[in-house]
């Protein structure tokens, strides 16, 4: 009976002192501006959204579908399909009562990782770091009806069982290569350039690339992947990049590139305007290429990718970069993007050229 | 002995007659047609008939005529007529011709083809009979190449051996070129086509709005007058000083390509699609 009595004790015991830890622990995490931020995004990695929305500031005056829309994303934009990764959080400025702290954040995402700073406000709660959740000012269309009467391209194939021998189909839109170069970086051989549509079809286009050693060797064989537009309308321009890890350019004799086009139906719409390009510089000396994307078509575009070329003062193509912006382009809304610039060759940007790949979900057409 | 003798003479005698049977296989006959193969002797006999994609192994009885259907002799090309059997064994050859044509192959590239090039519309036209044979005998063929709005053009060829090629330079207006190809009173059609050429003189204005300044072209034409299609992008480039650039990728939409820029005051305004260049406007902030 007495070792019964001393089980239940023990029992006891340990579940008050569990009971005691837990907000000892949780105090521990917000008891530091730091701490307070690293909680919230544990908390949204954990996809605990309402336990991240108690660590805000009630003075943010913020709901919670505002807070979890500016995190998780809406629009079926790329962050409604990424996961938080890691969090890590700074402290930049500490003034007692209130505190400025970065977040560096990294996100898994259908195209690989995307990584944000966010610079957060905090106050101090009786000893308890609250964040005052940004409030974004979003511009908001009135509704209305835009009407939308660009083309469409279909195709009628041939049909092999009807047809006799001899019924041509209907070809492949004419592309040319109008420019390249391979260049050595972060240990890999690029090679860039530009494709144009000749034709007065649209085409959906890819670049093959096959780099061969000194030997006749076959070194890599790879494609442009993402880094193209793969849709073209007559007359327009892309960029392509491949890149060929772990080949260095005094290995390479010769680059076979094999442009690919196939006849897609197509729609002449959205239009992406790339507003105000500019160079510009980080916090921390990289160049960016910075501007805003507006959507001057009346449908939402869910993931929009920007590819930039950069010429050098002869009009040579000496870069291509590119990156998706995480939110959705919303008719005649402007969204702001950043695109990063190779620091060795910034110098030698003369000049450079933006087009928009555009992903759009649930289309009707 | 007389026994003897007389089963002698029998032997003899059947045997020339034997020896006598023979075929008569007309010179040549037309695909698809049945002919008669007069035969002499007596017996019977095996008769194989081999040929292009045909072999036929019938009974005859020598003496009588042997008739093949023309399903049989649909094939044109050179055949091998052979009776054996009952101690006859003999070959004839025998010609099958291609029948009047009936159909037409036409292989016409490319399916588009911007205007004012030099022989870039090439077609070959392949002759058959009804039963897919070429046929080899020369043959009046009329090529004609028409864009609706434009005169068509006609050429005459003859068909060598079943085939007759034209080469031929696309036309100054641009539409959908009817290309067809007519043999007797047989023709097929492809459709070829002629598609504007580049822009020439791209011209375009600004006006302010309240959604932007909207720079818009003229209508975009080729050299030779034809509106670029639809959907071409023209490239409207602002440079704004002090503000880096903006860009629009616009299509051309009936004719004119419109964008919507940034009101910056002292951008320069310019427009261009693939490698043309066309003006340039300087926004001074004005109406």
């Amino acid at each position: 009976m007495s070792r019964l009595v001393a089980i239940i004790m023990a029992v006891i015991t340990g579940v008050l002192i569990a009971a005691g830890v837990a907000p000892t622990r949780e105090k521990e995490k917000t008891s530091s501006p730091e701490g307070a931020v690293r909680a919230f995004y544990d908390r949204v990695r954990a996809d605990d959204y309402r336990g991240a929305y108690v660590l805000i500031a009630p003075s943010s005056n913020v709901d919670f579908a505002t807070v979890h829309r500016d995190i998780a994303g809406r629009d079926g934009s790329l962050k409604t399909l990424s996961q938080l990764q890691n969090a890590d959080a700074r402290v930049i400025a500490n003034h007692g009562n209130e505190a400025l702290v970065r977040a560096n954040l990294e996100w898994r995402t259908a195209v690989g990782a995307l990584f944000e700073n966010k610079d957060l406000k905090l106050v101090n709660d009786n000893g308890n770091w609250q964040i005052v959740w940004p409030k974004h000012h979003e511009q908001n269309l009135p509704p209305q009806v835009i009407p939308v009467n660009y083309l469409r391209w279909d195709i009628i194939h041939s049909d092999s069982e009807a047809n006799e021998w001899g019924a041509q189909n209907v070809e492949s839109p004419h592309v040319r290569i109008t420019s390249m170069n391979a260049v050595e970086s972060e240990g890999k051989v690029i090679i860039l350039g530009e494709l144009v549509n000749e034709d007065t079809v649209p085409g959906y286009v890819d670049v093959q690339g096959i780099l061969i050693g000194k030997d006749g060797e076959r070194l890599g064989e790879e494609t442009s992947f993402d880094k193209i537009s793969h849709v073209l309308l007559p007359k327009e321009v892309t960029p392509f990049r491949i890149d060929f890890d772990g080949v260095h350019l005094n290995q390479v004799k010769k680059v076979t590139l094999n442009p690919n086009s196939i006849l897609v139906p197509a729609s002449a719409d959205p239009v992406i305007g790339v507003l105000h390009q500019q160079l510009d510089k980080t916090d921390s000396g990289h160049t960016v290429l910075k501007g805003e994307l507006m959507n001057q078509s009346g449908q939402l575009v869910n993931i929009p990718q920007v590819l930039a070329t950069y010429y050098d003062n002869a009009g040579k193509v000496i870069w291509i970069s590119d990156g998706y912006v995480d939110q959705a382009l919303r008719p005649q809304v402007p969204i702001p993007f950043a695109v990063s610039v190779n620091d060795d060759i910034a110098p030698k940007v003369h000049s450079y050229r933006v087009v928009v790949n555009h992903y759009t979900m649930d289309r009707t057409s | 002995m007389r026994q003897n003798f007389t089963s002698g003479l029998l032997v003899c005698f059947l045997g020339a007659a034997a020896l006598a049977a023979d075929i008569r296989v007309p010179d040549k006959v037309v695909a698809g047609q049945g002919m008669a193969i007069g035969s002499s002797g007596s017996g019977d006999a095996t008769l194989y008939v081999v040929g292009p994609g045909t072999a036929i192994k019938r009974q005859v009885k020598l003496g009588e005529q042997i008739q093949l259907k023309g399903v049989e002799l649909r094939n044109a090309g050179y055949y091998q007529i052979a009776i054996k059997g009952g101690g006859t064994d003999f070959s004839k050859d025998l010609y099958v011709a291609p029948a009047a044509a009936e159909k037409i192959n036409f292989l016409a590239r490319p399916s588009r083809v911007p205007v004012g090039q030099p022989k870039v519309i090439a077609g070959t036209a392949f002759v058959f009979d009804q039963y897919e044979n070429l046929v080899t005998a020369p043959m009046p063929v009329t090529f004609e190449l028409s864009v609706p709005g434009a005169g068509a053009k006609v050429d005459r060829a003859t068909a060598k051996n079943g085939v007759a090629y034209l080469q031929t330079g696309s036309g100054t207006k641009a539409g959908p070129g009817q290309f067809t190809v007519q043999v007797g009173d047989n023709s097929v059609r492809r459709v070829v086509e002629e598609t504007a050429s580049e822009p020439c003189n791209l011209h375009f204005k600004l006006h302010n709005e309240k959604e932007g300044l909207i720079a818009e072209t003229d209508p975009v034409r080729d050299c030779s007058g034809n509106a670029v299609p639809d959907g071409t992008i023209m490239t409207f480039v602002s440079a704004e000083p002090g503000k880096g650039r903006s860009t629009v990728d616009a299509r051309v939409k009936k004719g004119i390509a419109r964008a919507v820029l940034p009101p910056v005051p002292g951008a320069t305004i310019s427009v261009a699609s693939g490698v043309v260049l066309g003006n340039e406007v300087r926004w001074g902030g004005d109406e």
